[in-house]
């Protein structure tokens, strides 16, 4: 449990930082929280040789709220995210599901960047940032670019950042005053990955869904938006029978890997169970 | 073996300044380098939390995170959170409500809570239960530690507290190092 | 002056036995004072790290150190090559069968030790580690017991082929390690022939981990001038590993030194005799220098003792109205590649013939056999005494099974063949003889404060409700443990009878220091064993200072497991207290010029019996006993006790457990948990409700989600804190005790032992709820863990889940 040696820099701009990606390209990777890349590391199934710690970078962390949209830097922990009063306002689906993540120490620590950038279907932000039609701030050799999150999850710890790249900010536009929220998580203790979670947004007017979005967690190779399930529901009542049509389509897309947590089987039935959970939960936050 | 790099920070309101690889994880800088042995190693996997320690205001699992990423920091351990011989409230606390067994995951537990209740003076059962989950012990049953807590709270808000451990009061910690 | 009021204050400075006196042991814990192995440094220490196989059954066709050798800052790198010359390279295990310290020509378990890397540190040593170069051929694997049997299983251990006995008797199969068996056969055949009504289960006690939060591990510093070894040690039983290591080292004991400092937790994990430990000494040996080994919590988990792994068919026979009149018990125990169980020597299946609880059953036949795989080594009981836990469970499951059988409330049909408090002391047809036990009261207490007939209620009309999302499971044991091994006529270890110990000194201003054989790793023996000191000598707690765990100081003894500190050390504590007593007796009489028999022992002193005023305290009498003692007398007032218990002490209790499963998630919530325990005389209340709270917690994380489990290669999967359960303050249920005393005749206090119970009887009370949430619906048995998956996977097949 004691990583490779390796070299350590301390950017203290965003600048330099990009530099250093440059100059040693793959030998080099990222230190943003730590908690997925330092167990890595001591484990020895990442050995970089060159580890860029973005912690000294000013600037990178923060939440603030700029026009309709609200602007998360990529450093922003989850603990800052948990007790930002404007998140509370206004995302209070990112507080949910940031109270749900790993342990109050990692929390402290762990990055939303991080979360996302790791391309980890297990980590809880990507299925979300899919709900919440965020995108993503990457800063490169090139300047800036912005990536909607349908288009940044490739594939298990694939994403589309070239590997020059370094997320800076996450923009989430802010949901229709009224939308219901709910982050269903199912989980075997504290500090476990999901062995099936869904986010939900929804929009209702009276008894019907005007819009809905819904995200899943650690049920594919990447995080998953069920879209099918979203066409289903979005203009119908939000009936019983609705919302198992849905549940249904959001099974059918699910394909997780087994692992001690339970077979396809239980995580796909699963996936199904937190949508209902997360809808009829939603539901109830709505204001119609 | 790479380069050495020398990092200063603050422990337990010293300073101190220590020669490491960049790979040097903060828990072994403390337990070897420093003769901190309080926080403990459990698990490596940032699990169990018995390495606690508070870095600049935050509770951080010491054994993920590298010693170079401490330059500057403000680091206290359980060995700082007594002061000038008095006991912290969570210390009698501990004591006086059974709080510990083994005593392995105690400092962690402790210097965890210490920080939980800057931010809640007041929690619930509840409370304390989610925001203490990220500290495993396997002697308690944690319902002690809960109750520990709780009366370290009410201490620290200046409420009464029964106090019945022949240790606690005033020069607690010496006379303890004495026996 | 001889007030009430008086009385009580001297009562409250005593802080004898029955008080909550605070615990001794805190103040440096609080403070990060502990003292634990890897908190030891000594000058020129160096660092061991372990090399281990990624297979789980191949022959080793060569080992290149080299490499490894050249790195910068490696003193050495040990293979068994190495250690073959010292005849270091196999060990004897506790359970009579031996060991491979470093891998001999072939490895029979994923992560078996291979080599040991010795560094400056352990971050070269790490490095180094991963150089050492080892070529395998793989065999075939076998992980199941059942399979292991086979005629053409693959053979695991080569070093036993054509041994046709072991250290138990006879092995039927190259993969057999013993068959025992216990009961009358014949007797209980006729019985089950002749049955109203039988019963039988299948059910996997399955593999699991005591996983104290510190790992295993030691500093071993050989001194080469004088030719001492000392030997900083995780270890639950320092005497033992003395004895040990002067077996295998040929160094006598007298220079050999092993302390047990502070010990993070150790609920079994730390009784054995591990490879690392003698790497680590042969190292120091070799090098002249300390070496420490510490354990990874990877390895701590997939190498240093499992506990259970218990295959077992349970079989009632009673007639219809649920008296029992025979069980009979097989078992199928998988032992992993080697036996190193720690059982005393004559029980290989440790103390399994208690399964027939706390039952009046008058018949019964137990057999069991062992079996290797290749899995790690263990066997340990994890927070029980010897094998109980799956003996509790065994019963426990059986009798829940025949209640269900003949439609009789679970209670009930307790409460019909409960051992009468009149049939004690109980000889059961497995051989044991009960001490004392109370039961149906005990039944009753919780009964009553769980308002059963309401549950019972609660339930009906959830189950005739269709809609509803929860099942609702109610849990019942009453359990009957047995610990304080024990009586040296039937349990030994190594040959060593299962004494323990107590030395006592009281210095002349009335202070005293204490040692014992045992040693704490967090059970509070420092606070409780000066309560019994102080209630039987009248020295007051504070001024006892307790010491275990350094067998240069410490008398011999077998260690703290199996919850025998109370029953064997305790009475040692006690009988030499008395001893002291008995000598200030004689003091005082000389003092006061009395006869000893006209004094009466009042608290802290001797008093002269119907004359007020005249005595003397016991800080009077410790002066004197070092300078005005009666003519003849010997100066000094010091005691030594060795105490070999009579019989094993039998702790019961009666727990119920409330809980609901949400049938669309397999989701459990424990609603409520009550646990009535006898422990018999207790000590110290605030220690026993903490040992409580323990037992019950890891009670509670084996029956939910504790399980070590394999692939078909024989990889260990989940052997991190992410994947094996150790429940956190989130998870972890709030607990309800409650007491009832009915002390041990037999021992000095009255006191049974008791930090395992919870352990022991929550587990089948979890099991209990779990299948009841189920039982109307015609299912009498789930296995453990009883993670959400797997009830889920009920819930599916029973088609409710959705």
């Amino acid at each position: 449990m004691i990583p490779k040696p390796f070299e350590y820099h301390s950017p203290q701009s965003l600048g330099d930082a990009v530099a250093m990606l440059q100059q040693y390209g793959d030998e080099a990777k990222l230190l943003a929280g730590g908690h997925s890349l330092l167990p890595m590391m001591k484990l020895r199934f990442a050995m970089p040789s060159h580890l860029i710690d973005l912690n000294r970078i000013p600037d990178l962390a923060g939440v603030s709220e700029s026009g309709n949209e609200i602007r998360i830097g990529a450093m922003t922990t989850e603990n800052q995210l948990i007790w930002s009063e404007l998140l509370q306002r206004k995302l209070p689906l990112l507080v949910e599901a940031a109270r749900l993540i790993a342990d109050p120490q990692v929390r402290y620590r762990g990055t939303i960047g991080g979360d996302i950038a790791h391309g980890d279907p297990g980590n809880d932000h990507p299925a979300l940032m899919l709900t919440l039609d965020a995108s993503f701030v990457l800063a490169g050799a090139n300047g800036e670019r912005v990536v909607p999150a349908s288009e940044f999850f490739l594939g298990t710890y694939y994403t589309a950042m070239n590997p020059d790249e370094i997320m800076t900010q996450i923009r989430i536009p802010v949901p229709p005053q009224g939308t219901g929220w709910c982050y269903a998580k199912l989980k075997r203790k504290t500090g476990d990955f999901a062995a099936a979670a869904a986010a939900v947004l929804l929009q209702m007017k009276g008894d019907t869904c005007t819009g809905v979005a819904i995200g899943l967690t650690n049920l594919g190779p990447t995080a998953l938006r069920a879209s099918d399930a979203e066409a289903a529901l979005t203009g119908q009542p939000l009936t019983a029978d609705a919302i198992e049509a849905a549940a249904q389509k959001v099974m059918a897309i699910c394909e997780p890997a087994a692992d001690l947590r339970g077979d396809e089987t239980y995580k796909t039935a699963m996936a199904g169970e937190m949508f209902r959970k997360a809808i009829r939960t939603a539901m109830e936050r709505c204001t119609r | 073996m790479s380069q050495t790099v020398k990092v200063t920070f603050k422990l337990n309101d010293r300073p101190v300044e220590v020669l490491v690889e960049p790979r040097e994880l903060l828990i072994h800088t403390l337990r070897e380098k420093l003769a901190h042995t309080g926080p403990h190693i459990g698990c490596e996997t940032s699990h169990c939390g018995a390495c606690t320690v508070d870095m600049n205001g935050a509770s951080l699992k010491s054994c993920t995170i590298l010693t170079v990423q401490c330059e500057g920091a403000d680091i206290l351990t359980i060995e700082g959170i007594a002061k000038n011989g008095e006991l912290h409230a969570l210390q009698e606390g501990f004591m006086q409500e059974h709080g510990l067994q083994c005593g392995f995951c105690t400092p962690g537990m402790i210097t965890r809570a210490y920080r939980l209740l800057q931010e809640i003076p007041d929690p619930t059962e509840e409370e304390i239960r989610y925001w203490m989950a990220g500290n495993l012990c396997r002697c308690t049953g944690y319902q002690n530690i809960v109750k520990s807590i709780q009366y370290a709270a009410r201490k620290l808000r200046g409420e009464p507290v029964e106090t019945s451990h022949p240790l606690m009061g005033e020069k607690a910690a010496q006379s303890e190092m004495a026996g | 002056m001889d007030t009430v009021a008086d009385q009580t204050e001297r009562l409250g400075k005593l802080e004898g036995m029955g008080c909550s006196r605070k615990r001794r042991e805190d103040p440096r814990f609080i403070q990060g004072k502990g003292n634990y192995v890897d908190d030891i440094k000594m000058p020129g220490m160096l660092f061991g790290v372990m090399v281990r196989s990624p297979y789980a059954h191949a022959r080793i066709k060569k080992i290149d150190t080299s490499k490894a050798k050249a790195h910068p800052g490696v003193y050495a790198v040990l293979t068994a090559e190495d250690l073959k010359p010292l005849k270091l390279h196999w060990m004897p295990t506790l359970a009579g069968d031996v060991q491979a310290v470093l891998a001999d020509e072939k490895v029979s378990f994923q992560n078996q030790e291979v080599a040991f890397v010795v560094a400056e540190d352990r971050y070269v040593a790490a490095d180094a580690a991963e150089l050492v170069e080892v070529e395998y051929e793989p065999l075939p694997v076998v992980i199941d017991p059942f399979k292991a049997l086979a005629p053409d299983a693959p053979v695991i251990r080569d070093d036993l082929q054509g041994k046709d006995t072991g250290s138990h008797g006879a092995r039927k199969h190259h993969n057999h390690i013993f068959n025992w068996e216990v009961g009358d056969r014949d007797k209980t055949e006729r019985v089950f022939a002749d049955a109203e009504v039988t019963v039988k289960q299948d059910m996997l006690y399955p593999r699991v981990h005591p996983c104290p939060l510190e790992t295993c591990g030691c500093v071993a510093s050989f001194d080469k001038i004088r030719g001492d070894l000392t030997v900083y040690i995780t270890s639950q039983a320092p005497h033992v590993v003395r004895t040990v290591v002067g077996l295998l080292s040929t160094i006598p004991e007298s220079k050999i030194r092993i302390i047990s400092p502070d010990i993070g937790g150790g609920f079994g994990n730390k009784v054995g005799v591990y490879p690392g430990y003698v790497a680590a000494i042969v190292a120091s040996i070799v090098l002249g220098r300390p070496v420490k080994w510490i354990e990874s919590r990877q390895e701590n988990l997939t190498t240093t003792a499992f506990a259970r792994d218990y295959h077992m068919t349970g079989e009632l026979a009673a007639d219809k109205d649920g008296r029992i009149k025979a069980l009979r018990v097989k078992v199928i125990a998988d032992h992993g590649a080697f036996d190193a169980c720690a059982d005393p020597t004559k029980y290989p299946a440790g103390l399994f013939h208690v399964c027939t609880g706390s039952y009046d059953i008058p018949n019964a036949f137990v057999s069991v056999d062992g079996v290797y795989t290749n899995k790690f080594p263990g066997g340990v009981a994890y927070r029980c005494s010897f094998r109980v836990t799956e003996a509790v469970y065994l019963v426990e499951r059986m009798i829940d099974t025949l209640a269900l059988k003949l439609g009789i409330d679970r209670a009930e049909i307790r409460k019909r063949n409960f051992i009468r408090k009149d049939q004690f002391p109980y000889a059961t047809p497995l051989g044991l003889e009960y001490d004392s036990g109370d039961y149906a009261p005990a039944l009753d207490k919780v009964l009553a404060a769980m308002d059963y007939q309401g549950l019972l209620a609660e339930q009906a009309k959830k189950r005739a409700d269709p809609d509803s999302p929860t099942l609702m499971g109610i849990g019942i044991c009453t359990f009957t443990e047995i610990v304080g091994a024990g009586p040296s006529k039937n349990c030994d270890i190594l040959g060593i009878g299962m004494f323990d110990s107590c030395e006592i000194r009281v210095h002349p201003d009335g202070s005293a220091i204490a040692r014992m054989g045992t040693i704490t790793q967090g059970q509070g023996h420092q606070t409780t064993y000066a309560q019994i000191i102080a209630t039987e000598t009248g020295i007051p707690a504070s001024m006892i200072h307790t010491e275990e765990g350094d067998t240069a100081t410490a008398p011999y003894g077998l260690g703290t497991y199996g919850s025998r500190s109370t029953p064997v050390a305790g009475a040692a504590v006690a009988n030499a207290s008395r001893k002291i007593r008995e000598k200030a007796r004689q003091i005082a009489a000389h003092l006061l010029e009395v006869a000893p028999d006209d004094l009466e022992f009042d608290l802290d002193q001797f008093r002269v019996k119907g004359v007020p005023g005249k005595a003397k305290s016991m800080k009077e009498i410790a002066w004197a006993a070092y300078n005005n003692v009666p003519p003849g007398m010997e100066h000094g007032l010091e005691a030594v006790d060795y105490y070999d218990p009579p019989n094993f002490t039998f702790p019961f209790g009666a727990y119920m457990c409330v809980l609901d499963i949400d049938r669309h998630t397999g989701e459990t919530q424990v609603r409520r948990f009550y646990a009535l325990d006898d422990c018999g005389t207790r000590i110290n209340p605030m220690i026993i409700e903490g040992q409580i709270h323990g037992g019950l917690t890891e009670g509670f994380a084996v029956a939910m989600g504790q399980q070590m489990p394999y692939d078909d290669e024989g990889n260990v999967m989940g052997s991190t804190l992410m994947d094996y359960f150790v429940p956190t303050s989130m998870e972890t249920p709030k607990w309800e005790t409650d007491f009832t005393v009915t002390p041990s005749p037999h021992h000095p206090i009255g006191a049974k032992g008791v930090a395992e119970s919870p352990h022991v009887g929550s587990i089948p009370c979890f099991t209990s709820a779990v299948v009841d949430a189920f039982s109307h619906l015609g299912v009498t048995h789930m296995n453990m863990p009883h993670s959400s998956y797997r009830v889920w996977q009920q819930c599916q097949a029973l088609g409710i889940a959705n």
